[in-house]
């Protein structure tokens, strides 16, 4: 469904060049549910936005829907459908006119298009706000409108930049059931950015991790969080016991940290499934005379993977590069 | 320019760019429809204007002329101001459009790119023409002389004219997308002196030299000649080359404005 080779796009204004994309390489297969995630200015929005065609690749390749992105932007305009950062319904204009001619745009005749937009309207849980102006919907509803927008024309394929950014958790719930089924019913494949870790986490079945422009890591959110992260045990022991603990974790644990804690001693370790390590850890240092004063498993969070692959944590990131943009 | 695509899930078909340019004025024009009260309320400015000034302008004439030549006169250069305000700002709505993201939705469509402009220019006509008619119709049984035909033609030539001035607009809002203020900084520097170089408000005979070569560069100068020889009824030379302003403003607006929308970075 996707293919890229080296993409790349610069940015000039006056004097300064932002690499912002510095060479993407990505296959994406048909019905394969991809997450671009990273931080903010880290060039996933850039990416997306060469996919679409709405901005030309400095250089580099891609084909989209089987569509060449520089020779045929118009092309793979007609092949894919686009959900934006912002609402896709003009402020001034009407609910249903503006569903109606998005499918017009599209090429639908004017039944198709009422038929469709009928169905979705019901769908997307619209109906009775066909002739209210779009700027006096909620925020949920403006939302709501913009899928509805995005799959008029029934998309093979379908983009969504930074999907449930500023939605309450009840919308970015809504809207994933919405996701879900379409996929569910049309086999769609779907390409989104995002930079909430949750999202990503739960319900991408791949996660592509963009930092400064290029892939860093490319695999299953558990894959991923499994290689570049591990679980880890955190247990707080009395300072005498210290000794002792440390010699019982440094047999079955890996990568030992220690720290101090206003109750004694915190001691950090990687181990493979924490939740069933743990138990068997305590008790080992109850037999030994070790007094565990806490102890908790730790899974890790596409974070965690974010940290070990960048050394930075994605919300520093987010925030450094949001000073830089 | 049509482009054939079928795609695997439901055939998309791409449309000529006429049909695109169809779509996109029918997009613009149902939001006058939809609202009609808001043109009902962008008549009251140029009515109101009308009132107040033509009186005035009567008695600098010395009172030697009658209400309805003051009208005669005053009336044309009325309607050419309204088509300047109107398509002038309109930059102003796909600025907004830009920036709440309606304008990158219907992007990321099919359409054709001068399409997009194209169809929004052309939208400037059908308010213009209402406006102008029921202004014209008002002004009747205060003496002003009426010819349809001439006024027809006369409508035509500022419909032209508008498109390109709303082509401009459209080109301007583009440039000045992530500064809004720079858009009616330009705007209104431009506006004011145009109109007045123009002798819409007051005739420049009477004004220094250097106004009035100035004016002869000011396109607006020859749709205004042309439309008071045309709302006088009658045809010459001058409607020729009010003509001629009105096309050179459509094709230079939509020439500019079809290159930045094809070449912004949104």
């Amino acid at each position: 469904m996707i293919e890229t080779r080296d993409l790349t796009r610069v940015f000039r204004s006056g004097k300064d060049t932002v690499e912002a994309v510095r060479g993407i390489s990505l296959d994406v297969s048909e019905g394969e549910l991809v997450a671009f995630l990273g931080p903010n200015g880290a060039g996933k929005s850039t990416t997306l936005k060469m996919l679409t065609s709405l901005l030309a690749p400095t250089s580099g390749t891609a084909l989209v829907a089987g569509v060449d992105v520089t020779a045929d932007p118009a092309g793979v305009r007609a092949r894919i459908g686009y959900i934006g950062q912002k609402d896709g319904g003009g402020h001034n204009y009407r609910v249903w006119d503006e569903l109606r001619l998005q499918g017009r745009f599209y090429g639908l005749t004017n039944a198709e298009a009422e038929t469709r937009g009928r169905q979705l309207l019901d769908t997307l849980d619209l109906v009775g706000m066909e002739m209210r102006k779009v700027s006096t919907l909620s925020g949920g509803q403006k939302r709501r409108l913009d899928i509805a927008l995005g799959l008029i024309h029934e998309p093979p394929l379908l983009f969504l930049d930074e999907p449930s950014t500023g939605m309450d958790p009840q919308n970015r719930a809504n809207l994933w059931e919405h996701i879900i089924r379409l996929r569910e019913q049309r086999g769609t494949t779907i390409v989104l950015t995002t930079h909430y870790l949750e999202e990503a986490d739960t319900m991408a079945e791949r996660v592509i991790v963009i930092d400064h422009g290029l892939i860093i890591a490319d695999d299953t959110p558990e894959r991923l969080k499994a290689e570049q992260a591990g679980d880890r045990v955190r247990l707080t022991v009395h300072p005498r016991d210290v000794p002792t603990a440390r010699q019982v974790l440094d047999r079955t644990t890996t990568d030992l940290s220690q720290s101090s804690d206003p109750d004694g001693v915190r001691l950090d370790a990687r181990v493979d499934r924490s939740s069933y390590a743990l138990p068997e850890l305590v008790r080992e240092l109850h037999g030994r005379g070790v007094v565990v004063i806490a102890a908790s498993a730790h899974q890790p969070t596409l974070d965690d993977v974010f940290l070990n692959l960048t050394g930075r944590s994605l919300r520093e990131a987010a925030e450094s590069g949001e000073a830089a943009a | 320019m049509t482009a054939t695509a079928t795609t695997t899930a439901g055939a998309v078909r791409r449309a000529s760019t006429l049909s695109d340019v169809r779509l996109v004025w029918l997009r613009e024009t149902l939001t006058i429809v939809r609202d009609p009260f808001s043109l009902v309320f962008s008549l009251l400015q140029p009515l109101v204007f009308l009132a107040l000034f033509a009186p005035l302008l009567n008695g600098l004439a010395g009172g030697t002329v009658g209400t309805g030549t003051t009208l005669q006169f005053f009336l044309p250069g009325v309607i050419v101001m309204i088509t300047m305000f109107g398509t002038s700002m309109t930059g102003a709505n796909l600025q907004f459009e830009i920036m709440t993201g309606a304008f990158e939705r219907i992007l990321a469509t099919p359409l054709s790119r001068p399409a997009l402009m194209i169809g929004r220019a052309l939208k400037e006509l059908s308010p213009l023409v209402v406006q102008a008619a029921i202004i014209t119709l008002v002004a009747v049984p205060f003496g002003f002389q009426l010819f349809p035909v001439h006024i027809a033609v006369g409508l035509l030539i500022l419909g032209v004219f508008g498109v390109g001035v709303g082509a401009l607009s459209y080109a301007l809002a583009i440039v000045s997308r992530k500064t809004e203020w720079i858009f009616w900084m330009v705007q209104q520097s431009l506006l004011f002196p145009l109109l007045i170089l123009s002798g819409m408000m007051l005739p420049l005979e009477s004004g220094p030299e250097w106004m009035q070569i100035a004016s002869k560069f000011n396109p607006l100068t020859y749709i205004v000649d042309a439309e008071r020889m045309l709302f006088a009824g009658s045809v010459g030379v001058d409607v020729l080359w009010g003509a001629l302003a009105a096309a050179i403003t459509a094709v230079v607006g939509l020439w500019v404005g079809v290159r930045t929308v094809t070449r912004a970075d949104f």
